[in-house]
């Protein structure tokens, strides 16, 4: 411990604390919880972040609007949500307060900046009297921070403008929280340092707002506790903290190294997947080249180029992009290229909700595109998982020559959690064997390379680079003569070929591990079935459910087409089948369809993800319809 | 490849098995003669060497080249070829369109890869028409074109490609026609040896759905009236015996004038390499259709640095900057913290 601890205040332990900072688009509420989570990270917690923000990028100041929040739920054991409600908000003005209330546990604690409570904000806030003085809040632990004016007062004798000493607000909060949950002080000190090195008086400013918010939790005497999340209990290793984006972005790069080829990465900006082109696009000594193209589909096209010429390709968007992209991947499907397709899923349809979360694509990642085109779809559960699960979709990629859709969505992006680093030698090699020699005899003798020759395995074709000699061949989306890759309009021929195709991506599941059953493996009453992001949520609720002596057991899908072998058996084992989805449910009607088994679905499609104690109820309800 | 010898081939070589199955007496055919004969001279190798294509008539030449080939989808072979060009530079792209792939469909990844200055060879095929589709009118139909889809003549005023390609600030930008061989192999070349992207519009003729519509500039007795031919640092004149000439003024731009009357030094003298692409677009605007004396040949070719260059530049300077990526290293590049 680096602070300063006065035993007269000794914190008081607990097991975890769920924080919402919330306040306007401007406030710098995003970056307010970042730095908490890091601190918290550092400090050994494990954690799990909902950032929640709007899609304007500076909505009208002070409106209910203009909220953005930013949810961090650490603790002492192992977690997997961001958590329910929360239980302390911060909440810097009115519609901050008015709009995250609803959210808050029963008896939560609430801090505002009482500063900002003016006539005119409560007004913009919709409130026709001032909570904290008309007794709405009384069920609540409500502390008054002048933060505003503290903030200035701290900072104005460094010479900073009135206006510009406003803006370190968010530090003082910081401080506050900092010092009521027993932060280590020094990382967020050295941070300011780092990343306000260009502009040394903000940087001051901001150091200076941070000590002032930390001494006034101290010195106030307004607070009664402090409180303390000692470190989880996490398996020995080394851990850093990170979001699905950066995890799917590195996974990205180490395919490319365990597949010693070249990442390409074309990709046109679209929230919530942006993040993955920055931060590939930082990673130029690792040959990663990356291309900012002028739509969704030229983003897609030059990859899939990249990919014939023998690089690693992705192309990474969401939704709308998606939809873009659907001619394309067919395109790929049909030249049997390896193609990564990343689709950090919104909610939808059309624009729909681009900065929050939603499950809704899946059916069109299994049958988004004309004819009949079955390729391999895979998700990502958690944010640390979107490492691991890049890198499979690389090696199913490069292995069948197929394109792959990755499912990620908003709430994994920029969601964050403790991550235990990977033994980089342990991870698969995913080299390919490109051909350099003809691989067929003409009728007359000769050497010729037939780029529709299979391996009869895998049925994935032979795959000869431009600039091999010898090797020149076409390829294109016409249909191909089974084996020599000669246009050909037989009927018989395209039959066949459509049931190659097929017959190969189905045969990916003889190569991908069996799902995974946890919980009352052998006796559940109850098999609850997720896919993605609803991993965390799913896991925290069964182990309730399970803590008052249910059984249940839980399987959670990353392979999505083609499901894993034992998926029916898995299904057919427990008399229930529950199955919750972001989405009206896509998934449970898959399975309905493919095992006929009576999979009841949990729905929900309001930008969030599911809480664990959503999840809990539901599970009750259907157990108790079994009783 | 240690062998760094180019074997000697003849167009047969450059030929693939598969038999041409354009309608008889299509433009197409002398194109692909021209190219065919062309690449044994550039001094290549036929691995080196990718046809990349989207969709239509034209879109088939990658199938008759015994080259590495990819025919795609509609519009997008310029972005193809651009993701192609940047991971391969070691790679000779052409991109093989016509006049509805390349300006309806495509005609977005077009401007842009032109900007852009990938290095890659655009070959756009115009005939003014749908010809796969079987005869709609096209984005460079002129207007009031009678087809299919529009029986009561069509209302869209059209493209001119030169003008396009000009605007998006393409480096080089070129025209030349399917009656005379000798001059695509010369604009051809040219295209090819040229660094960053560049745009050749040939006029084509289909024979079966806009027969003629350049022959009243292409013919071989109507060329030396109607056909300007452009050769840079050379007064701009054409015509019998190059009586007639091209001049500039304030008032009326790019104009044609009578040399005897004008004099020889009023005439534009052609400088392809004049950064500002104002006097070559207004040379691309001197006809309003292939019925009015039309300018062929180079019309703009300038130095800019090339795209994929500028990729491997940043790559390499990254490399010698921070070393190869280590990705331990990477892993480890934020905050981390043990638990024993």
């Amino acid at each position: 411990m680096t602070d300063i601890a006065d035993p007269a205040t000794a914190p008081e332990v607990v097991d975890r604390v769920i924080i919402r900072f919330a306040g306007d688009s401007g406030d710098g509420m995003q970056l307010t919880g970042d730095r908490f989570t890091a601190t918290s990270a550092l400090y050994g917690n494990d954690l799990a972040t909902l950032p929640d923000f709007p899609a304007e990028i500076r909505a009208p100041a002070g409106t209910l609007a203009g909220v953005s929040a930013f949810q961090v739920h650490i603790s002492d054991h192992d977690i997997t949500t961001p958590g329910d409600a929360p239980d302390v908000l911060v909440a810097m003005n009115p519609a901050a307060l008015h709009s995250q209330l609803p959210r808050v546990a029963p008896g939560g604690t609430i801090i505002v900046n009482g500063d900002a409570f003016d006539e005119r904000s409560l007004a913009k806030a919709g409130y026709d009297s001032n909570p904290l003085r008309d007794g709405s809040l009384d069920g609540y632990t409500v502390y008054e921070a002048p933060m505003t004016s503290l903030t200035r007062g701290a900072v104005e004798p460094l010479g900073v403008k009135p206006r510009d000493a406003e803006r370190s607000k968010n530090f003082f909060a910081l401080g506050l929280i900092s010092w009521m949950y027993t932060r280590p002080i020094e990382p967020t000190l050295e941070w300011i340092q780092k990343r306000f090195a260009n502009n040394p008086k903000v940087a001051e400013a901001n150091t200076v707002a941070f000590k002032a918010g930390h001494a006034f939790g101290e010195t106030a005497e307004l607070f009664e506790h402090r409180y303390e999340v000692r470190p989880a209990k996490l398996p020995p290793g080394t851990y850093t903290n990170i979001t699905g984006n950066t995890a799917l972005a590195w996974g990205l790069v180490a395919a490319s190294q365990l597949s010693e080829l070249p990442l390409f990465l074309g990709s046109y900006p679209i929230t919530p997947a942006s993040d993955i082109l920055h931060e590939l696009s930082k990673h130029k000594n690792f040959g990663v080249r990356t291309l900012q193209a002028e739509d969704e589909i030229a983003g897609i096209g030059a990859a899939l180029g990249a990919a014939y010429g023998g690089h690693l390709a992705a192309t990474t968007t969401s939704g709308p992009g998606m939809a873009l992209k659907a001619e394309t991947i067919g395109l790929a499907l049909q030249l049997e290229l390896p193609l990564l397709v990343i689709d950090i899923q919104r909610g939808g349809p059309s624009t729909g909700l681009p900065t929050k979360t939603e499950q809704a694509d899946l059916l069109m990642a299994l049958h988004g595109r004309h004819g009949e085109a079955p390729l391999p779809v895979l998700a990502a559960r958690s944010p640390s998982h979107c490492f691991e699960v890049a890198i499979e979709a690389a090696r199913i990629a490069l292995t069948w020559r197929t394109p792959v859709i990755l499912l990620s969505d908003g709430y994994l992006a920029n969601g964050a959690e403790p991550w235990r680093l990977p033994d980089v030698s342990a991870l698969p090699d995913l080299k390919v064997t490109f051909a350099t020699q003809p691989n067929h005899t003409g009728p007359d003798g000769e050497q010729v390379f037939w780029p529709y020759l299979r391996d009869p395995e895998t049925l994935a074709r032979d795959w000869a680079l431009p600039g091999t000699p010898g090797l020149m061949h076409r390829i294109g989306g016409l249909e191909k003569e089974d084996g020599s890759g000669n246009v050909s309009y037989d009927p018989a021929n395209h039959e066949r070929m459509v049931e190659l195709r097929a017959e190969k991506v189905q045969r990916i599941a003889d190569h991908i591990p069996d799902v995974e059953v946890t919980g009352d493996v052998d006796d559940a009453e109850l098999l609850v079935v997720g896919w993605g992001s609803t991993w965390g949520a799913i896991d925290g609720a069964v182990s309730r459910v399970r803590a008052k002596g249910h059984k249940v057991a839980h399987a959670h899908l990353v392979h999505l087409y083609p499901f894993p072998r034992n998926l029916g058996d898995v299904l057919r084992r427990y008399p229930r089948v529950l199955v919750p989805e972001l989405n009206l449910g896509q998934l449970a009607q898959i399975l309905r369809a493919e095992y006929l088994v009576d999979a009841q679905k949990v729905t929900k499609v309001r930008g969030l993800p599911f809480t664990a104690s959503e999840l809990e109820t539901a599970i009750l309800e259907h157990l108790g319809t079994a009783s | 490849m240690s062998d760094t010898t180019i074997p000697v081939t003849t167009r047969k070589d450059w030929s693939s098995d598969q038999e041409v199955r354009w309608c008889p007496g299509c433009g197409d055919y002398s194109i692909l003669a021209a190219v065919q004969l062309l690449m044994p001279e550039l001094g290549i190798r036929r691995e080196d060497v990718v046809f990349v294509s989207g969709i239509g008539c034209a879109a088939r030449f990658p199938y008759y080249m015994n080259t590495y080939g990819m025919h795609t989808i509609h519009g997008r072979a310029p972005a193809i070829a651009t993701g192609l060009a940047m991971a391969r530079p070691d790679l000779h792209v052409f991109v093989v369109s016509g006049d509805g792939d390349a300006l309806s469909i495509g005609g977005n990844h077009l401007i842009h890869a032109l900007r852009r200055n990938i290095n890659i060879t655009i070959l756009l095929f115009n005939n003014q028409i749908y010809g796969l589709t079987k005869g709609q009118y096209s984005p460079t139909s002129e207007v009031g074109k009678v087809t299919k889809s529009t029986p009561f003549g069509s209302l869209d005023h059209p493209f001119n490609p030169v003008s396009v390609a000009i605007g998006a600030e393409a480096t080089f930008v070129a025209r030349t026609h399917d009656m005379d061989r000798k001059h695509m192999m010369e604009v051809f070349r040219r295209a090819f040896e040229h660094k960053g992207a560049s745009l050749v519009e040939i006029y084509q003729n289909c024979n079966v759905f806009n027969d003629g519509a350049f022959e009243g500039i292409t013919s071989k007795e109507k060329r030396g009236d109607m056909l300007i031919p452009l050769q840079h640092g050379q007064p701009i004149r054409f015509g019998p015996d190059g009586s007639r000439g091209v001049a500039i003024d304030s008032q009326r731009g790019a104009h044609i004038v009578d040399v005897a009357e004008v004099g020889e030094d009023a005439l534009l003298v052609h400088d392809e390499t004049r950064e500002d692409p104002s006097v070559a677009f207004m040379l691309s605007r001197l006809a309003r259709g292939p019925f009015e004396p039309t300018p062929i040949g180079v019309f703009r070719a300038i130095e800019r640095p090339e795209y994929g260059e500028g990729v491997n530049q940043q790559l390499a300077v990254a490399q010698s900057q921070r070393g190869p990526g280590d990705l331990e290293a990477l892993l480890r590049s934020g905050a981390t913290w043990e638990v024993a």
